[in-house]
């Protein structure tokens, strides 16, 4: 397994695309570049769907009241909470089985090719635009979301598009498109069994990859006895049937067939898509004109790259060798093609990611959307998707979301995180996620987000560790007004064990005690320990000297019994 | 052997037996132990917060304090893991320090991977009995020490036998520097946490700032405590004990908490003043 190699592409240190280079009928739009771009304009598609406010609820957004609904709400914490541990687990085991110790290794050369193809992101950008062009694609550049809509309301409207099939792609969710093509007079259908469920449900995708992890199949029933009439079943199969005759119907019906991208690979020119349920080569082949979303991240330079991240891709996600699926579309139906759509269209979607490509956060961008993280992070398990408030949640989300779209929007997400490291661990491109968090947190205080208050604690806190005795005065005070406040007594026997518990305390602490008690320092520390254990054995160094050692064993003074146990050693 | 005591500020003030227990095991295998009483904090809660000048200030300050130090052991992994993942950037380049992290980072030893791979310590050989139904909290930093990786826990156990549901849902710990010396120690009988690998909620100031998910979080971990049936849940991170103990007692969950430091110690007899 080859990685791709410094040699090949010669790029400047940014990634801006040469636009004089480009062939004519692919600059339509945006360009992406390294503009220093304002707060990124939302996309403020919030329709009739409800499922919208989920995602672009109104900003700044504040994290906590979803938070504490989903912990509260046992329904989401068992589907949840089971689903992504058993995930996590299955993840685990196949990278096991398939690579066993190698499996570090594994991701360091995901991590690398991803991070070759964005360093090199111009370059590459480039000779995929080159390769899918002469195969006949028609190549789009959409800076924002509102540009990628209108590029495929304006090819809806052109062919008179009435019906749309669509396969799964967070881009597009990104972007509102439904509602776009809604205005425009067509109709989208998501073919995606759980965002089809969802769809009918007007919910939202909670999880990356299996974005109705939230429901359970009796919502399934439901959904399906309100929106197409057929008898309430919970039976899994039935219900799988219900939805498959259904959608047949309408790819046989659909003008227009929409689907993200999983990868771009720069030297064929082609557009790869993963997917389990067979609906992505229906929407793709069927309907005569197919429109790809792709957010301009997904570049990779060859196919023998491909192998490598397709490997990493179906076993983080699904915990699969292999995605059942694998559709790798390089153009539109050629002359000696009996099927596929005679348009091929692929809308290369920036909405902010030109911004996260600085040199600082690029790292990010190679997320590949398996999900990992999101089954892996502890968090995510107690509040679902949802509480993330964004299009991306979990880890990925954490630091994604306020990059995309504004850290001034999403104040607490780079909080919502214990900083555990799992996602770092379970990230099959190695994106240390906790790394991130915290920088997004520098972030916050060198554009002055975060609160004075918070600064100035820090700062003092800070500066009293810098001189023992401001360490130890905190110390005494901190020891003091626990356990003041917990009541807690004095054990003379036990003075390094005699802790109490503050049961409700104000102030920074007041989070800490609405949960759990907080227990009390003992009512002696290490140091005051240590300082009599040198006192001790000097007085011992001096009573070997003086021969004066059997006198220690017979006060009555507590402190001998130290002194005793001390000599043992 | 001269060993430098990092104990941290959190064991320093809330946990002070399990750094008595330090001293004391250190002791009693031969070592010279010192405790440079200037020592205050790693800066690990500056870092985390995104606080970097203030805990690159701290960071200098600790290289200055273990300087003459041959070797540093700290009873906290997260401090150690502080250390060992973050010194290196924040004092990169800058050349009064930048060499003096790097022998910080060389001679830094997170206990019990100083027990196992400096000293080599047998248990059996020194004695150890201790009597118990004890379980372990595996604390999230040993990750970062490379104390131990679940991953390939689970690889090993999936490449002889592909595990069952309930033997998946906690991992093999069998590697863990800590398991192997608590099943050194005769009379502990050791039970395996479930979900060990899952965070128990405490991240500083995460527990504040977001404690709806941190609660959510660390009842999940009490939880599986509780299931083992342990009396004792040894867990050396002060934070996480912090944490899982005042829930626990919120919850009326009667378990005891202890470091690892001060079970080996107790089971080699050196704690029955205290």
């Amino acid at each position: 397994m080859t990685t791709p190699h410094e040699g090949q592409p010669q790029a400047q240190s940014g990634a801006t695309l040469r636009t004089a280079d480009l062939p004519a009928a692919t600059a339509t739009g945006f360009v992406p570049g390294l503009s220093a771009s304002e707060p990124v304009a939302l996309t403020s598609s919030v329709g009739k769907l409800q499922g919208h406010d989920i995602l672009f609820p109104p900003l700044p957004y504040d994290i906590h009241a979803r938070a504490q609904a989903a912990t509260h709400d046992t329904q989401l914490q068992q589907f949840v909470h089971n689903a992504t541990y058993l995930k996590d687990q299955g993840r685990k085991r196949i990278f096991a089985a398939s690579f066993g110790e190698r499996y570090d290794a594994m991701r360091e050369l995901g991590g690398r090719i991803k991070q070759h193809a964005l360093d090199h992101l111009d370059y590459y950008l480039e000779e995929w635009i080159d390769r899918a062009t002469e195969a006949g694609v028609q190549v789009h550049f959409a800076r924002d979301g509102a540009e990628a809509n209108a590029i495929a309301s304006e090819i809806a409207q052109r062919q008179n598009a009435k019906l749309c099939v669509k396969s799964k792609s967070m881009v597009t969710e990104e972007t509102g498109l439904l509602d776009a093509l809604a205005k425009v007079g067509c109709e989208t259908i998501e073919t995606d069994l759980g965002e089809f469920i969802l769809q009918l449900d007007h919910d939202a995708p909670s999880h990356i990859v299996t974005p109705m992890i939230h429901k359970d199949r009796t919502a399934v029933g439901r959904a399906f006895a309100r929106e197409l009439g057929v008898p309430y079943t919970d039976d899994a199969t039935t219900l799988t049937q219900i939805a498959r005759n259904h959608l047949r119907q309408k790819y046989r019906q659909a003008d227009l067939g929409i689907s993200g991208g999983n990868f771009l690979v720069a030297e064929t020119g082609s557009v790869v898509i993963c997917t389990n349920e067979g609906n992505g080569r229906l929407c793709t082949s069927v309907p005569r004109t197919h429109i790809a979303f792709v957010g301009i991240e997904k570049i990779i330079p060859k196919l023998e790259h491909l192998s490598v991240m397709l490997k990493l891709l179906a076993r983080s996600s699904t915990a699969q060798p292999l995605t059942v699926y694998t559709h790798v579309m390089t153009g539109p139906r050629k002359a000696t093609e009996p099927d596929g759509p005679t348009e091929m269209h692929v809308v290369l979607v920036d909405n902010g990611r030109s911004e996260v490509l600085r040199a600082e956060t690029r790292e990010m961008l190679r997320c590949i959307r398996c999900g990992a993280c999101l089954n892996a992070c502890p968090v995510y398990r107690k509040i679902g998707g949802h509480a993330y408030g964004a299009v991306y949640s979990g880890p990925i989300g954490a630091i994604l979301t306020p990059m995309l779209r504004g850290l001034e929007n999403y104040p607490d997400l780079p909080h919502a995180s214990s900083l555990c490291g799992a996602c770092y661990e379970a990230c099959p491109v190695k994106i240390d996620i906790p790394k991130f968090l915290i920088k997004l947190k520098k972030f916050q205080h060198q554009r002055k987000l975060s609160s004075f208050t918070e600064r100035a604690i820090m700062k003092l806190w800070a500066v009293s560790l810098h001189w023992k005795w401001s360490y130890e005065l905190g110390g005494w005070a901190q020891r003091r007004m626990l356990r003041l406040q917990a009541k807690a007594g004095r054990d003379r026997a036990k003075p390094y064990s005699d802790r109490g518990y503050v049961k409700q305390a104000g102030g920074p602490l007041a989070g800490w005690t609405q949960e759990r008690d907080m227990p009390t320092p003992p009512s002696q520390g290490f140091r005051q320990w240590w300082r009599q254990e040198q006192v001790r054995a000097a007085g011992r160094k001096t009573a070997v000297e003086s021969g004066t050692a059997s006198h220690q064993h017979t006060s009555p003074d507590g402190c001998d019994d130290h002194a005793h146990q001390g000599s043992q050693h | 052997m001269r060993v430098s005591l990092f104990v941290t500020c959190l064991t320093d003030t809330f946990y002070p037996r399990t750094g008595i227990a330090v001293v004391r095991l250190l002791q009693h295998l031969g070592c010279d132990v010192d405790f440079p009483e200037n020592q205050t904090c790693c800066g690990q809660p500056m870092y985390n917060n995104g606080f970097h000048d203030d805990a690159r200030e701290l960071a200098k300050k600790m290289v200055r304090d273990f300087e003459h130090a041959q070797y540093v052991v700290t009873p906290s992994g997260s401090c150690a893991a502080m250390i060992h993942d973050y010194y290196g950037d924040l004092l990169k380049g800058d050349h009064a320090y930048e060499h003096g992290a790097a022998q910080l980072i060389a001679k830094t030893y997170e206990f019990s991977r100083f027990l196992t791979d400096v000293l080599e310590v047998d248990l059996r050989a020194l004695g150890a009995k201790w009597s118990g139904k004890a379980t372990y909290h595996y604390s999230c930093h040993l990750r970062g020490m490379g104390v131990k990786s679940p991953m390939l826990e689970v690889a090993n156990s999936a490449l002889s036998t592909p595990p069952a549901r309930e033997q998946s849902a906690g991992m093999s710990v069998e590697d863990d520097p800590a398991v192997r010396l608590l099943r050194q120690i005769e009379g502990l009988e050791y039970a395996q946490l479930p979900k060990a690998d899952q965070c128990c909620g405490f991240g500083g100031t995460f527990a504040t700032k977001m404690p709806e998910m941190s609660g959510a979080m660390v009842r999940d971990k009490v939880a599986s405590i509780a299931s083992t049936g342990a009396e004792t849940c040894i867990s050396s991170e002060g934070g996480c004990t912090m944490n899982i103990a005042g829930c626990a007692n919120r919850q009326g969950v009667n378990v005891q908490f202890k470091s690892l430091a001060e079970i080996i110690a107790e089971s080699l007899g050196l704690m029955d003043d205290l």
